[in-house]
């Protein structure tokens, strides 16, 4: 039914559909994947992430905006949690964007999170790929916070931005929650409101300290900072937005195109993007093998042999699951 | 559908009463009750027409005169509307009470993509101030009031009104009309809202303003806790979100350098009226009182009259049921007795078809002679506040006050109405709210007569309560759009296009810049520019609001 | 994993029409019966309703309508399914609904119509039923 080349020709249809499989687990979602990654590796991933009530999809919806008067293709992955207790979830982000419904260069997902709490499934990567095939130009996903999950958005982003709102002590928290690591660019949305300027001076200060750590590490001192293959790092930058009126949306789109820039010229996205692959390729042999697994032992002699011989202490229980791994990894994985 | 929680025994005695704004009713109240709050005539009650009015805002009330009821009219073209007009005047109705349909709320054309299959169906469809030439011909505009059941372009339906009196020779200064003009409660409830927030306020700060140096009769806002109520508000919610509202407005005009006093007593409000009858008329009790101390209190105001909570308590729409129609006659006319013992002054009924349809003529006439009823017959003329000095009553109405301070506060709390509103807190709690207490609807938990008998209502396929019963429905006529849309082409033709253009774009810069849109907006009428252009101005300066999330 | 058998709807609000206390609890009503549920928001077109059906792969679009436009709205938005490569999806139709225009909209290609006080168990499994 799917048909490769609608895919890559860009066609809406055949790209969602395509996705929706791919969410589904279908298997026949996997000969398509396979074939298109020929076709991906241009487009530019920009993650957005940041607490509830921020004002990331309103900021998303300026920036499909900017994009577009850039005339470039934007898509959007917006991931919103599933119900831990019904398994449902209203998936609202795309309400603030709806405005760009029908414009034909731009796509908008949402995303059930589907036990991904907090953080990204294999098949918002996958969806990337698909999208990343369909010829955008810029894929925005967006997502709330880093929780557990197969990947956190910056193992997926080339660039990620973190959004916070204006309130005192807004800074520690994201010391605690570790994403002053993680960011490439930071947003102080709504900074209309009073705590503003307080809290942009509070994110510039724990920034340098993050400078300095990573400067620690690169010595010798006295040089600007560099990486492992000699090449400067990208300084993180805090911008003022007011998403709702437009604010300071225009510096950030070029912002994020300049740090594209930069990472390229300074041959960083490639090793970015390789470290990413390293992980997606160790989660998919993780995924692969789990699988394997688990279809072994629902149908396999040998789970239910070692069961009972662990019962009858004829072999200890380690001893019987290392036979269970040996034979399962042998058996022969349909590639 | 604003009923109490009963929890009954096994043998069906009721245990426990609990109205929606969270009172709890006791078996019996005395005198005890009114200790135990601190009750003081003079602080609580005070006498008819006394601070904090209570009782009532006059002194005789009904007595001297009684209500003024105004049923929501306007359908299909102007010339129709204006018949309708006609015949409800004739019917003894002393004010009106017009209904636009969706294309000219929102504000466009008659020939705009959007307003295909619209135009016409949910009231009278205005293009131009020659529509509102047709649809107030022959209505003498020095004598009756009209509200405006508009909103999001209420701005450019009061320039129209002053427009047209001035055409037929009215001064502006003899001319009474109260434009509904809450943007923030469509923000709520209605969802017929267009441009963003701050802008929106700055509309209604503007007619407000407006009003206050030219347009001494009008009331220039009328601010809608029904609509509050019917998406999903507890009744103390309904009024202190509308208090809360009435803040923000009158913020902005206080930042134009404008006394409060200047104002405030042009504010009018729309509440509705349905539900559990006592739980409604503690409610309007308590609000004329916190509305007068409110006033007196934080803003300063001294002058009496300027004091006074008014507007229309209505019967709600959400009230009536779609199952056994006829039930909803019966309905209607004790919440109008609910009206009538909290001393409305002025009441709109919902039609009993309202269910299916915009109310048909003999409808709207049974509505309006339920009303006069109550007047005429039975006996609510005779007394003010009949009500009062009942233990159960002041009791339940000190409750309300609390509840409604209550729910003030956690606005405040939010930074304000209109930072509420923007965040989406006021909508997130009204849709959960709504959609719990449906729950508890459909789970029996809550009574509806003729729907509820065991928790199902669900009827089966095919089963057709319009043919079973004698509802007779509006019908849709496809003539009214062509009409509509032919009016609109011959105005394009024949008017002056540099007028227009001229007008507009003098709109445009007061848009723009801080000036008042006002007269800018009454010479564009005046130029014959259309609803969509003059509403087209302001979707280009001020664009467009993307509402919150409401989960 | 739990991924197969989640249905996706679309809530939309067609046209000018503002009252959505109606299509939101519904929302919630089908969140908490485990249905993925994507909002359109308010004051949608047709276009506005299709592209987003197609760009978030939905196996339902459930229509909100209270203006009493339901059945030349319904007519229209069909004849954009089928065009669009959407005729796959199911169409349920609810709001201020007559009964005397059930008929007719099922015959159109509604595959459910929900008319006001419809229980939301009859809506969750309704939708539910479409997919056995």
């Amino acid at each position: 039914m799917l048909k490769i080349d609608d895919i890559r020709s860009g066609s809406h249809l055949a790209g969602a559909r395509l996705i929706r499989l791919i969410e589904d687990n279908e298997p026949s979602a996997i000969e398509l994947l396979k074939s298109l990654y020929a076709n991906t590796g241009k487009a530019f991933i920009i993650g957005i992430t940041g607490s509830p009530g921020v004002g990331k999809s309103t900021l998303i919806d300026a920036l499909i905006f900017q994009f577009r008067e850039l005339s470039k293709k934007v898509a959007v992955i917006a991931v919103d949690p599933t119900s831990p207790y019904t398994g449902g979830a209203i998936l609202g982000d795309r309400l603030r964007m709806q405005r760009h419904a029908t414009d034909p260069d731009v796509f908008i997902r949402s995303m059930a999170s589907r036990g991904q709490t907090g953080g990204l499934s294999r098949a918002a990567k996958d969806a990337t790929t698909v999208l990343d095939a369909m010829g955008f130009d810029i894929i925005i996903i967006e997502t709330v916070g880093a929780g557990q999950a197969q990947f956190d958005i910056a193992s997926l982003a080339h660039c990620v931005g973190i959004v916070s709102i204006p309130s005192s002590g807004d800074g520690i928290q994201a010391v605690k929650a570790g994403i002053l690591e993680t960011g490439d660019i930071f947003i102080v949305n709504k900074s209309d409101t009073p705590d503003a300027d307080l809290s942009f001076i509070e994110l510039c200060g724990m920034l340098e300290m993050r400078q300095s750590r990573e400067f620690l590490r690169t010595l010798p001192p006295g040089l600007p900072p560099k990486t492992d293959n000699g090449h400067p790092t990208w300084q993180p930058k805090v911008l003022k937005t007011i998403a709702q009126d437009g604010t300071g949306i225009k510096e950030l789109t070029h912002t994020f195109l300049s740090y594209l820039d930069f990472m390229k010229k300074n041959n960083l996205l490639k090793s970015k993007q390789k470290t990413q692959e390293k992980l997606y390729f160790k989660t998919l042999l993780k995924d692969l093998i789990l699988e394997k697994i688990n279809g072994f032992m629902d149908e396999s002699k040998y789970v239910e042999t070692a069961l009972n011989d662990i019962q009858l202490n004829i072999t200890d229980p380690i001893s019987a699951a290392q036979h269970v791994v040996n034979k399962t990894i042998g058996h022969k994985i349909k590639e | 559908m604003g009923v109490a929680k009963y929890i009954k025994d096994e043998r069906g005695a009721i245990k426990e009463v609990t109205y929606q704004s969270g009172i709890k009713v006791k078996p019996a109240y005395g005198p005890e009750d009114l200790e135990n709050k601190g009750f003081e005539y003079e602080k609580d009650l005070g006498a008819p027409g006394e601070y904090p009015f209570t009782r009532s805002i006059h002194p005789e009330s009904y007595r001297s005169r009684a209500w003024t009821t105004r049923q929501y009219t306007g359908f299909g073209t102007p010339q129709e509307t204006n018949e309708r007009f006609k015949l409800m005047i004739k019917n003894g109705q002393n004010g009106l009470n017009v209904a636009f349909d969706l294309p000219t709320q929102m504000g466009y054309d008659s020939d705009h993509p959007l307003a295909q299959g619209e135009v016409g169906r949910v009231g009278m469809a205005i293009d131009s101030l020659k529509d509102f030439e047709t649809a107030f011909a022959g209505i003498p505009l020095d004598k009756i009031g009209s509200g405006l059941t508009i909103n999001g372009v209420a701005t450019i339906m009061m320039a129209m009104y002053q427009a047209t009196a001035e055409k037929f020779g009215y001064a502006k200064d003899k001319i009474s009309t109260t434009p509904q003009n809450d943007i923030l409660k469509e923000m709520i409830g209605r969802g017929a809202w267009i441009f963003p927030v701050e802008h929106g306020v700055r509309l209604v700060g503007d007619s407000i303003e407006y009003a206050v140096k030219e347009l001494p009769r009008s009331n220039p806002v009328s601010i809608c806790g029904y609509h509050i109520r019917e998406s999903g508000a507890t009744p103390a919610q309904e009024i202190a979100y509308a208090f809360a509202i009435a803040k923000a407005y009158i913020d902005n005009v206080m930042e134009r350098d404008i006394d409060p006093s200047d104002f405030v007593g042009r504010f009018s409000f729309n509440f509705n009226v349905y539900g559990n009858m006592w739980e409604q008329i503690a409610k309007f009790r308590a609000a004329r009182k916190l509305w007068a101390r409110m006033l007196k209190e934080e803003y300063g105001v001294t002058d009496k009259k300027k004091l006074f909570l008014r507007g229309l308590f209505g019967g709600g729409g959400s009230g009536l049921t779609k199952e056994q129609p006829e039930n909803n006659i019966m309905r209607g006319a004790y919440y109008a007795l609910g009206a009538a013992l909290s001393g409305a002054q002025t009441t709109a009924l919902c039609s009993f078809d309202e269910a299916y349809t915009i109310p048909t003529p003999r409808s709207a006439l049974l509505s309006l002679r339920t009303l006069e009823m109550l007047m005429d017959e039975v006996g609510l003329r005779d007394t003010v506040d009949p009500l009062a000095g009942s233990y159960f009553i002041e009791t339940i109405t000190l409750e309300m006050e609390e509840k409604i301070i209550e729910e003030m506060k956690e606005v405040e709390k939010w930074g304000g109405m209109v930072k509420s509103i923007s965040n989406g807190f006021i909508q997130r709690k009204v849709s959960r709210q709504a959609y719990e207490f449906e729950k508890g609807m459909q789970a029996g938990v809550y009574k509806k007569v003729g729907v509820t008998p065991g928790g199902q209502r669900d009827q089966a396929d095919g089963e057709d309560d319009t043919q079973k019963t004698d509802v007779e429905l509006h019908e849709y006529n496809e003539d009214w759009a062509i009409k509509s849309k032919a009016n609109l082409e011959e105005l394009r033709r024949t008017r002056n296009d540099k007028k227009v253009k001229d007008s507009l774009a003098a709109l445009e810069k007061a848009a723009k810049g801080s000036d008042n849109v006002m007269p800018h907006l009454v010479k564009c009428c005046h130029s014959y520019a259309t609803v969509g252009e003059m509403a087209g101005v302001f979707r280009d300066v001020f664009g467009e609001w993307k509402e919150p999330e409401f989960y | 994993m739990e991924t197969k058998n989640k249905i996706r709807v679309l809530i939309a609000k067609p046209g000018l029409d503002g009252h959505d206390k109606g299509a939101k609890i519904v929302c919630l009503a089908l969140r908490d019966a485990g249905f993925e549920v994507i909002y359109s928001g308010l004051h949608q077109s047709l276009d506005q309703i299709i592209r987003t059906a197609t760009q978030e792969a939905v196996d339902v679009i459930g229509l909100s309508i209270m203006s009493g436009a339901h059945l030349p709205i319904s007519e229209k938005l069909i004849a954009m399914m089928n065009k669009n490569g959407l005729g796959d999806i199911k169409l349920t139709v609810g709001g201020v609904i007559p009964n005397r225009d059930i008929p007719t909209l099922k015959e159109m290609g509604v595959a459910q119509v929900f008319p006001g006080g419809t229980s939301f168990d009859k809506i969750t499994t309704g939708m539910k039923l479409l997919f056995k």
